[in-house]
């Protein structure tokens, strides 16, 4: 399988990776490398998006995701302004709609969202005419981290195609997950999923995974091994017994990552649960590859933005 | 004397096992003669050529919404859009703030409803004083004002032991009552319904299962106290099998399926990019439960056809999904929803879908109506069965527009609607 990047991108917004094909996603990853470039330059600036707003609302707490957006903007020459929930006028009883409505009529380009709620980038890319760029909603989708993702192991590996992927942890709250099988299923990758059998949705495999419930089973023989963050935040108790349980049964330790191939990459979307489900000594070890995801963070938000912009051809070139 | 005579109808009336080209002659508000070419020439006449003449339909799960949230819709409001859907009558539930819980609340319903004098109002009771599950509220004085039966709906009558009472208590007036299915443990905050589709949205989800054991539970009980209960809008596979059998046990378990449980899967939540509009409670089921409610139907085990009509006013729709409430309007989209797809397209006869919003609904709540017997009150459905359109939700006579059949073309229309002999709803001719 392989595919020709497409010339640009349908949509005017990115809610998603379900909406997007192959070809789209190539295009994207293909883009992507060449704004790595731009980071290795003495000046890491183009004036791509000079003149365009790009409006980041946060509804949900971030550093990484919204850092990454707000370094990518600043690299293209976008003006750029960040909202959290906490300083909104969400708080003064608001509503989302007219929230966005009126950012709208400030005439911003760009709306980056990340929201609790499932489904919120699409029902305001309905309405706005702005680009909308989906930073997370809820436990739906966040396309830019799998997009991130997919390039780490491209640049790793030079290809998605063939890799086998074990993806474990919370499955049942992570959009990280969602976004990671469909487009790595997608682009032509085996996908395993494990976690524990009462964090794990129903029709699951139907998004395109095998699903286990042992790390063991999971992991064995895999190119890659992408841990998943517990979201203790998003849970009581009844889910699983407790954090301690869970690292004895599912956390990626030196033992369990001997089970994967020799030179495996080991990924996590952040923010770690040092000792919950990852090993501190695997975090750190010479197969991980978590910090170049967060600079492959900054190039594909670069892209993104720069596609959606309707830009073509050489980005880098001025 | 007011009489009124409806020429070259064919009238299908389930209840006389009738079928044939008729007139229909009106007088005083009650069915007076049907017959071959009758005439009166003091009557005023209406042409039905072309039209079908039922009983009056009867819808027997409504939120009318006053008193308390007039801004989603009034009693006004409600048996307009009513009439307007080719409804003669309606039971409206008693979530309204206040609830009706009692003789005075039921009253207000019922002269708020004689005011707007289009469609029979006929009120259904809280089970627990102001729906909180704890203490039964006062059957007796409901009833005597009016009440047709008991349902806390918009919730489950969650503690068990209220639940055998009340199938006990209610027996002494010969009501059912109604529960609304869900064991609120197994929900856990979901907002639509567990499955595949529900897993790739990443929306908290509903198991069929939370229906399913209240579903259980609620036929034990009946079987325990010999009570009448009927469950509404039924939405599971499972559900329909326990009720199957527990009707195959002679047990009084009777049940209603809702227009869009029948028509729309929770694929439409994804295929409508979120649209809260597919947000309703119970939540639109996978496509292999919306199959065995059509049979279901098709095997006479529904009794009848309910629209669960609960408006909700734009501004509270225009929010997050997991935030919007729950419900969809239906009064207005009822009839050519279930005719096109139960009719046109599973080939269920006329006479028992006109059965099941009718006659039915009628025996089911003792109600009057649901008959076109000479002597019966002469609340008739006049439809247009051949007319295709598309659903205008800006067009509804309901406050509100919350349904996700905006934009559907269907076919199978009501032409006019007739209450007690008077014509107070008839298509536009254009």
């Amino acid at each position: 399988m392989s595919f020709q990047p497409a010339q640009r991108l349908r949509s005017k917004d990115l809610v998603g990776i379900d909406p997007l094909t192959p070809e789209e996603i190539q295009l994207i990853l293909d883009t992507a490398d060449q704004m790595r470039s731009i980071a290795e330059r003495p000046i890491k600036k183009v004036p791509a998006l000079r003149g365009m707003t790009v409006v980041n609302l946060f509804f949900e707490a971030s550093t990484r995701t919204r850092f990454s957006f707000e370094v990518a903007e600043k690299r293209l020459s976008a003006d750029s302004l960040s909202f959290a929930s906490s300083t909104s006028a969400v708080t003064k009883g608001e509503t989302l709609i007219d929230t966005a409505l009126n950012l709208e009529a400030m005439q911003p380009d760009f709306i980056v969202i990340r929201h609790q709620s499932p489904g919120v980038p699409h029902q305001l890319a309905k309405i706005l005419r702005s680009a909308v760029i989906n930073a997370g909603d809820g436990a739906h989708e966040h396309p830019t981290q799998a997009l991130l993702d997919a390039l780490t192991i491209r640049c790793r590996r030079g290809t998605l195609e063939g890799q086998v992927v074990a993806i474990i942890g919370d499955l049942q709250h992570s959009r990280v997950l969602r976004s990671n099988v469909l487009l790595l299923a997608r682009m032509g990758a085996t996908v395993r999923v494990a976690g524990p059998p009462s964090l794990i949705p129903i029709g699951l495999e139907k998004l395109g995974c095998e699903v286990h419930h042992r790390i063991e089973d999971c992991i064995a023989g895999v190119d890659v091994v992408m841990m998943l963050r517990i979201q203790l935040e998003r849970q009581g108790r009844m889910n699983f017994p407790s954090p301690r349980e869970f690292y004895d049964f599912y956390a990626l330790t030196p033992e369990r990552l001997k089970l994967a191939k020799k030179d495996a990459l080991v990924m996590h979307p952040g923010p770690m649960n040092r000792g919950v489900e990852i090993d501190s000594r695997v975090a750190d070890g010479p197969q991980s590859v978590i910090l170049e995801q967060v600079t492959n963070g900054v190039a594909v938000r670069m892209a993104v933005l720069y596609l959606l912009a309707g830009g073509s051809g050489e980005p880098t070139a001025h | 004397m007011n009489r009124l005579l409806i020429k070259h109808a064919r009238v299908v009336d389930p209840s006389q096992r009738l079928d044939e080209g008729l007139d229909i002659l009106i007088v005083d508000g009650k069915v007076a003669r049907l017959g071959e070419r009758l005439e009166d020439k003091d009557a005023s006449v209406l042409d039905a050529a072309g039209l079908v003449a039922a009983p009056g339909f009867i819808d027997i799960h409504a939120h009318l919404r006053e008193p308390g949230f007039e801004y989603k819709e009034t009693i006004a409001s409600g048996v307009a859009a009513a009439v307007a859907g080719g409804f003669t009558a309606v039971c409206c539930m008693a979530n309204t703030q206040p609830v009706n819980d009692c003789a005075a609340v039921t009253e207000l319903i019922r002269s708020r409803a004689a005011a707007a004098d289009l469609a029979h109002v006929y009120p259904i009771g809280a089970v627990s004083k102001g729906l909180a599950g704890e203490e039964l509220a006062e059957f007796g004085e409901m009833v005597q004002t009016g009440a047709v039966a008991f349902s806390d709906d918009g919730k489950p009558v969650h503690n068990s032991y209220l639940m055998r009472r009340a199938l006990e208590y209610a027996q002494l007036f010969d009501v059912p009552v109604i529960d609304h299915c869900e064991d609120l443990d197994l929900v856990a905050k979901g907002v639509m319904h567990e499955g595949a589709v529900s897993t790739r949205l990443g929306l908290r989800a509903i198991p069929s299962a939370a229906e399913d054991a209240m579903v259980a539970r609620d036929i034990v009980l009946a079987e325990l106290t010999g009570g009448h209960v009927h469950i509404a809008h039924l939405s599971t596979k499972g559900a329909m099998e326990m009720v199957r059998t527990a009707k195959a046990r002679g047990l009084l378990v009777s049940c209603e399926v809702t227009p869009h449980h029948l028509a729309l899967s929770d694929q439409a939540v994804a295929d409508s990019d979120f649209d809260t509009n597919t947000k309703v409670n119970p939540p639109l089921r996978s496509a292999d439960h919306a199959e065995a409610l059509i049979h279901g139907v098709m095997d006479g085990l529904v009794d009848c056809l309910a629209t669960d009509h609960a408006p909700h006013h734009a501004d509270e729709k225009a929010q997050e999904y997991d935030v919007a409430p729950f419900g969809m309007v239906g009064l207005e989209t009822a009839l050519p929803v279930t005719y096109d797809l139960l009719v046109l397209k599973r080939k269920l006869p006329l006479r028992l879908w006109i059965q099941l919003w009718s006659t039915n609904p009628a025996r089911l709540l003792k109600l009057p109506g649901g008959t076109l017997k000479p002597g019966s009150p002469a609340d008739i459905t006049l439809l247009h069965l051949d007319r295709t359109a598309v659903v205008i939700p800006e067009k509804f006579r309901s406050l509100s527009r919350n349904t996700p059949f905006g934009g559907r073309r269907l076919r199978g229309w009501p032409a006019a609607t007739i209450v007690g002999g008077r014509v107070v709803w008839q298509r536009e001719r254009r």
